[in-house]
């Protein structure tokens, strides 16, 4: 199998994953909808391989402080996926999701457990409709592990999936994804297959003979 | 006027008093800083990964534990440094999820600091302080002139080591 070579890929492969990212991404907002039992809607502005260096800047500062919800995947395909949500979208999802007021917003705020079970499941339901839809299109077997929360600065909670990544290069997948309901939430979703399986989802993509 | 020079993911660069370098949220990773105690030349290398030797693809040696290191005092040398005047400060190493099952990631953190441990000991660079380990990510802040290297964490006040 030939290898791929992640520095060296055509827009393409690019548009492919977008796509997955809107159609995931759609998945994701009408299963919050549901969870919510409001509108909301989610948008794929941005999907770029990022060099590590740049990555907290990319998500808005390195020291911003973020909801992080990473699982691993198993299956057809290895590796893991995460889930970032800015702080402040956070706190307001799970007072909505748990039926509070969100109040006024305190930078650094600790969740506490109720609140980070809630989280934990957001992250769950948000990354597991994601996955799902990847799936479908793909037609290969995606197992997700039980999700594991975080909350703390972006750069600290991406050095997780960076350090995967960093064993096959220095960039890493990312795509941004803003949803609004009432307000607007931003969130991230950083993809890291092994290279293996990037091969098997462009393949089964048919972006890749 | 003194700067701050900013250091990113897999990353390395000097620091001559009286600026001072900074990296920011360290999770996983280790944050190692290097000063010659007599002339103040300065450094900070944020490595991802313990050992260059076990990827392929290691064409960024500032990435790891062992090259980095190696790489950061090749370079304070360069710049007037000696050997045998400096000392280390080392922080980071995190794991921030409690479940990272993927058996190449498992304790990376741990395993990082130990590679770090073990490429200073070899080159002989004695470790005057360190704040490593737990669940928790590390914004470090370094002073050459001085040595201090200011850790702030989240919702913790910020210290000095």
């Amino acid at each position: 199998m030939a290898e791929l070579d992640l520095n060296n890929v055509d827009d393409m492969y690019y548009d492919v994953l977008r796509e997955i990212g809107n159609i995931g991404a759609g998945n994701a907002a009408t299963a919050l909808a549901t969870m919510l039992n409001t509108k909301v809607d989610m948008t794929v502005p941005k999907v770029a391989l990022v060099e590590f260096r740049e990555m907290g800047e990319t998500m808005g500062g390195e020291e911003q402080i973020m909801a992080g919800i990473y699982l691993s995947i198993s299956g057809d395909i290895t590796g893991s996926i995460m889930f970032l949500l800015e702080e402040k979208s956070a706190h307001e999802l799970v007072a909505k999701l748990m039926g509070t007021s969100a109040g006024d917003f305190v930078e650094g705020q600790p969740f506490n457990e109720i609140e980070q079970s809630a989280l934990s499941e957001i992250g769950n339901i948000i990354v597991g409709s994601y996955l799902n839809s990847l799936s479908m299109l793909t037609n290969l077997k995606i197992i997700e592990s039980v999700p594991s929360l975080a909350v703390d600065m972006a750069e600290a909670l991406l050095s997780v999936p960076a350090i995967e990544f960093g064993m096959v290069g220095d960039q890493m997948l990312l795509i941004q994804t803003s949803f609004s309901e009432d307000t607007e939430l931003n969130g991230y979703f950083v993809l890291v297959p092994d290279l293996p399986s990037y091969t098997k989802l462009l393949k089964a993509l048919g972006v890749m003979q | 006027m003194a700067e701050m020079i900013k250091v990113g993911m897999a990353d390395l660069k000097l620091c001559i008093s009286p600026n001072s370098i900074t990296t920011l949220g360290l999770g996983s990773c280790v944050g190692v800083a290097i000063r010659d105690t007599s002339n103040k030349v300065g450094g900070l290398a944020h490595v991802m990964l313990p050992d260059s030797k076990e990827i392929k693809n290691n064409s960024n040696i500032a990435k790891f534990a062992d090259t980095g290191v190696e790489e950061l005092v090749r370079q304070m040398e360069k710049a007037g440094a000696i050997r045998s005047r400096m000392i280390a400060k080392i922080a980071g190493g995190a794991q921030m999820f409690a479940m990272q099952q993927n058996s190449s990631l498992v304790k990376v953190g741990d395993r990082n600091v130990a590679a770090v441990k073990k490429k200073l000991a070899e080159l002989k660079i004695p470790i005057r302080a360190e704040d490593t380990g737990l669940n928790y990510g590390r914004t470090v802040e370094f002073y050459p002139e001085t040595g201090d290297y200011i850790i702030k964490a989240v919702g913790k006040p910020p210290k000095t080591i």
